[in-house]
């Protein structure tokens, strides 16, 4: 494996008509890396994510995978990239009109190459990987509570074994239990596959549990000018003690709103 | 300073281009799997052929109703069938059943496609190597371009049915005259051009739809801007559409058969 990094963030900065999300990202996250991404709503954090995966493009800079950058790439070799990377989205993005195990199959049938019979056998072992109840493979989107949906989305994203997960606020909208769960998760993919992680999240606890690096960045808004968007690059245990000030005042109210909501 | 309220218009108009030509290249290169086509194709065409027909039913028979005091009054009334249904065939059949697909399936599909937008699965398609467009919109527009004729022959079949009964029926026009006159004037060319402006008006309404649920915005007031956008756009899109298409066949027919032009002694 060379020290190249899997995803990276070179100048990159989006723009969405008037409104600029992102401006001068440099970033890049090596192989193996679990890092987390964290930051106040609308930072960001998930447009991040999609330019890593090319699903929205970035109007400076560059983004690159494994070296390659990502945009321009012609449709066949992108779907090829995007099939290697697993995407767990905030909602989980089941497809509605498909059962439980239709949507954990999807990707193993549109990819071909599988008969029937391995894809059902691959679609068992992801559900029993992410702790599915048995039944539920026939149940429908719309029948599964949101921390289900969550390991739903999780199978599906881990059917392809892919070489890069990205997590889209993975724990947003679960109880505290529930987001030990979905962390546990996020730990035992990566003890069983050597996968490069991204994490989108505004949980600490999601940070502290899973993290080998994090990144936090500040809105556009809050920054005075030429000011560098991300506020702190490091390992989770230097949060706390970051030089800037709002970082630590982020990491102080995350802390405060947990232990007053109990 | 005409530009500047254009652009918007042109810049939609650009996208829209791009977008059918991938949905087409998606047709061509048959990138869905057929059991979608066969979902799609059930609720286009199976499910609104109720309507299709109801609609073409009473369009025939109001046509004879307002027609026939007209056409009384000079005494032409069994080249009544003649008119009517030189209408229905060329114009009113195709038209009507492509503004009901528009209203029943098109708002419905940009629905959907919308919704699928704003819960991110779409991007959940892309993610899973699969090209979105290629994959929803191929099928929704080849499921209309097949069916939306068929529907057609059911409200041409259905106008015919209405009409003749109200002129035959309830206004006693002498049947053997009735249908020698529509013989003498409804000819092949005129429900061959029907049928291929049904085909045109299935890929439009069925493009415009899709097109419009993809680039619906985030939220309950997103999806149903899409689905009344996806409307209006196609019913007006198909009237234009209409006037072009029937300038084209009639210069197409005066070039392949030219008419007789009338000495002046």
């Amino acid at each position: 494996m060379s020290d190249a990094p899997v995803i990276e963030f070179r100048g990159v900065g989006v723009r969405f008509g008037p409104q600029e999300v992102l401006a001068g990202i440099d970033l890049a996250v090596p192989a193996h890396q679990t890092l987390c991404v964290i930051g106040e709503s609308g930072c960001g954090k998930t447009v991040l994510l999609k330019l890593a995966v090319g699903l929205l493009a970035p109007t400076a800079g560059e983004v690159r995978f494994e070296g390659a950058a990502v945009h321009g790439r012609p449709d066949r070799e992108l779907a090829r990239m995007r099939r290697r990377v697993g995407f767990l989205f905030q909602q989980a993005a089941l497809f509605d009109s498909l059962s439980v195990f239709d949507n954990v199959a999807f990707g193993l049938r549109a990819g071909g190459g599988l008969t029937e019979a391995e894809v059902a056998d691959r679609v068992r072992e992801r559900l029993a990987e992410v702790g599915l109840p048995p039944g539920a493979e026939r149940k429908m989107p719309a029948e599964l509570s949101g921390g289900m949906r969550k390991r739903v989305g999780l199978a599906r994203a881990l059917a392809l074994d892919p070489d890069v997960m990205l997590y889209d606020e993975p724990t947003t909208g679960l109880d505290p239990l529930m987001t030990d769960a979905i962390n546990g998760l996020i730990l035992r993919t990566r003890a069983r596959r050597p996968v490069t992680s991204v994490v989108v999240t505004h949980e600490l606890r999601t940070v502290w549990t899973c993290a080998d690096r994090v990144v936090m960045l500040s809105p556009l808004a809050g920054l005075a000018p030429g000011e560098p968007q991300i506020l702190y690059d490091g390992p989770p245990a230097g949060l706390a003690a970051a030089a800037d000030a709002r970082v630590r005042r982020f990491v102080e109210g995350d802390a405060g709103d947990r232990i007053a909501g109990g | 300073m005409a530009s500047v309220p254009l652009t918007p218009a042109l810049v939609g108009l650009g996208d829209w281009a791009l977008f059918s030509a991938r949905a087409l290249s998606g047709v061509v290169g048959r990138a869905f799997p057929a059991r979608e086509l066969l979902r799609v194709a059930v609720e286009v065409g199976y499910a609104s052929t109720a309507v299709v027909a109801v609609t073409g039913l009473f369009i025939g028979m109001v046509l004879a109703v307002q027609a026939y005091g007209q056409f009384r009054t000079i005494g032409l009334e069994t080249s009544l069938g003649a008119v009517i249904h030189m209408s229905v065939v060329r114009e009113l059949g195709p038209v009507l059943a492509a503004v009901m697909l528009a209203g029943r399936v098109g708002a419905a599909m940009a629905a959907e496609l919308a919704t699928m937008r704003v819960t991110e699965q779409l991007d959940a398609l892309a993610c899973l190597g699969v090209d979105p467009v290629k994959y929803l919109v191929a099928p929704r527009v080849l499921a209309c371009v097949l069916l939306l004729p068929l529907l057609t022959v059911v409200a041409d079949l259905l106008g015919l049915a209405g009409s003749s009964l109200i002129c035959l029926h309830v206004y006693g026009i002498d049947a053997h005259h009735y249908w020698r006159h529509t013989r003498e004037f409804v000819k092949p060319w005129d429900v061959l051009t029907g049928l291929a402006k049904a085909v045109a008006f299935g890929a439009v309404l069925s493009l415009v739809a899709c097109h419009r649920g993809f680039r619906g915005r985030a939220g309950a007031e997103g999806v149903g801007r899409a689905a009344t956008g996806a409307f209006v756009v196609s019913f007006v899109a198909i009237l234009v559409l209409d006037f072009f298409l029937a300038m084209l066949f009639n210069g197409l027919h005066d070039l392949i058969w030219p008419r007789a032009v009338p000495k002046v002694a």
